[in-house]
């Protein structure tokens, strides 16, 4: 990401931001409420469109692709799982792939079902969103962007709408994945997530990336003062 | 007290009107209300899909359409359009006053169901487009598949209301003149109440009314009983949600809440 500028009405979400994401890493994004971590991250599959700057994906800027194709190769993974609650579990996964890939229903289901299986929930395929558990939703939801085959996935406070003692098997999951070498840019208030998984710690305030680097530099040696007093409050 | 049940419940006309209100009142009320709920329900989400356009251009006929069509009794559409444009479709399907009648009450309908149908469509999260979107859906595939499906079914309840309403609103194409065959519930009790000044036969036909409406209201409650519960999974008697959540620690805890997505 090139100096990415962002406003909505007068105020300034983004003002100028520079992230360099390697592929096959995880990046994770830190920092207070509001600071515009969930917008830098929509700006990628722009679900937001930035002002100025540019959002480059393998080199391409994403500005001049066509939004459909482009998301396509982004998987993202919201706070509130954002399943599909009148198709059950199976269609929420094979409806993207059937529709947007074109795919047959047997394929799709075929694709799906491995999906399902590899979050642990394919007993759950004939089940509506509803009758799930919200960390067993959040890993429908996984399966879900990851049956695209993106060649990123984007997770914006994906366990921050769940109960503590379902945030461990999404975490769980969420790593297992960066260490199978997804591409991953993950905003999450999970600090321990952060310093175990990453592989870069951006640390977000005020609409600029005030410091990043490996999470050990991040979180034991904070350069900025303002990223040390947000890490005393939450640490 | 003899006479006002005489007045209303006289079973010896009651009978004499039942064979044609079962024969022909009935089918014919079905067909006007079934035609024009059909037409009615097309042209509805029609309205509500351009009510929700982004573009003014779209969103104020539409808009212009639901105020006059809604704001007029029923009666005046029904005799403007049914007499109006008599002249212009006789070529096509002669006197028959029904084309016109069903075309009139879809109108009216669709002025109710598109404003029904657009409420329902907004209420549905913002998340679940951004989700399709998000999969690579475009615009109208998202709205297709996701969205306007589930609005629909959260103003089900409504949207059977306005059937209703097309039920008995049927009764006011009397006012276009009717065949004898052609006569539909309303007319036919009113033809024989007319001739023997007694009421039953319009009593006999306000049940054969209740006949259709009441199970349709229950019919469509029991539907979006289950389209909220979700089907049933066949051999699925009980379907847990806490059962197998193998990478959870503690699955006692899970049993007192389930966050959804909200």
């Amino acid at each position: 990401m090139r100096d990415v500028h962002l406003s909505f009405g007068s105020v300034e979400v983004l003002r100028g931001v520079d992230l360099l994401v390697e592929r096959g890493t995880t990046t994770c994004v830190i920092g207070p409420s509001g600071s515009g971590k969930s917008t830098l991250l929509r700006c990628v599959n722009r679900l937001e469109e930035p002002a100025s700057g540019d959002v480059l994906l393998d080199g391409q800027s994403v500005i001049d692709a066509d939004p459909d194709r482009l998301r396509q190769r982004i998987g993202m993974v919201f706070q509130h799982f954002n399943l599909f609650p009148h198709r059950t579990v199976l269609d929420n996964v094979t409806l993207p792939l059937r529709h947007v890939k074109g795919l047959s229903r047997t394929d799709a289901e075929e694709i799906a079902r491995a999906r399902l299986a590899e979050v642990g929930l394919a007993h759950k395929a004939p089940y509506r969103p509803a009758a799930l558990s919200g960390g067993q939703q959040q890993r429908v939801a996984i399966a879900r962007a990851l049956a695209m085959d993106p060649e990123v996935m984007l997770f914006d406070e994906a366990t921050s709408a769940l109960d503590p003692e379902l945030v461990k098997g999404v975490l769980e999951l969420m790593a297992r994945l960066a260490g199978d070498g997804m591409t991953m840019i993950v905003v999450t208030h999970e600090m321990g997530f952060a310093r175990k998984v990453a592989d870069t710690v951006a640390f977000m305030d005020r609409g600029r990336i005030v410091e990043s680097g490996p999470p050990q530099r991040v979180f034991d040696a904070p350069e900025s003062p303002r990223l040390a007093t947000f890490l005393s409050r939450v640490l | 007290m003899d006479a006002l049940l005489d007045t209303f419940f006289d079973w010896e006309y009651i009978a004499r009107v039942l064979p044609d209100l079962l024969t022909t009142g009935l089918i014919n009320t079905l067909i006007l209300a079934v035609c024009s709920a059909l037409l009615g329900t097309v042209f509805g989400l029609i309205l509500a899909v351009l009510g929700l356009a982004r573009t003014r251009w779209l969103r104020w006929p539409a808009r212009v359409y639901t105020d006059i069509f809604r704001g007029l009794p029923a009666i005046l559409t029904i005799l403007l359009i049914g007499q109006g444009l008599a002249q212009l479709v006789r070529p096509i399907v002669g006197t028959n006053p029904y084309p016109l009648g069903i075309l009139a009450l879809s109108l009216i309908a669709a002025a109710y169901l598109g404003e029904t149908f657009r409420s329902g469509i907004q209420s549905v999260e913002k998340g679940q487009l951004e989700a399709s979107r998000a999969l690579g859906m475009s615009h109208p595939k998202a709205m297709r598949l996701v969205v306007i499906p589930q609005g629909i079914r959260r103003v089900l309840p409504a949207t059977v209301n306005q059937f209703i309403s097309l039920v008995k609103d049927s009764s006011l194409v009397y006012f276009l003149g009717l065949l004898a065959d052609q006569r539909e519930l309303f007319r036919i009790g009113q033809d024989l109440a007319a001739n023997t000044g007694n009421l039953s036969p319009l009593v006999a036909a306000g049940m054969c009314y209740l006949v259709i409406t009441v199970p349709l209201t229950h019919l469509v409650n029991h539907i979006d009983r289950r389209l909220r519960t979700g089907r049933r999974v066949a051999g699925g008697e009980h379907d847990d949600p806490i059962d197998a959540e193998p990478d959870a620690g503690n699955a006692g805890a899970l049993a007192s809440g389930q966050p959804r997505g909200a």
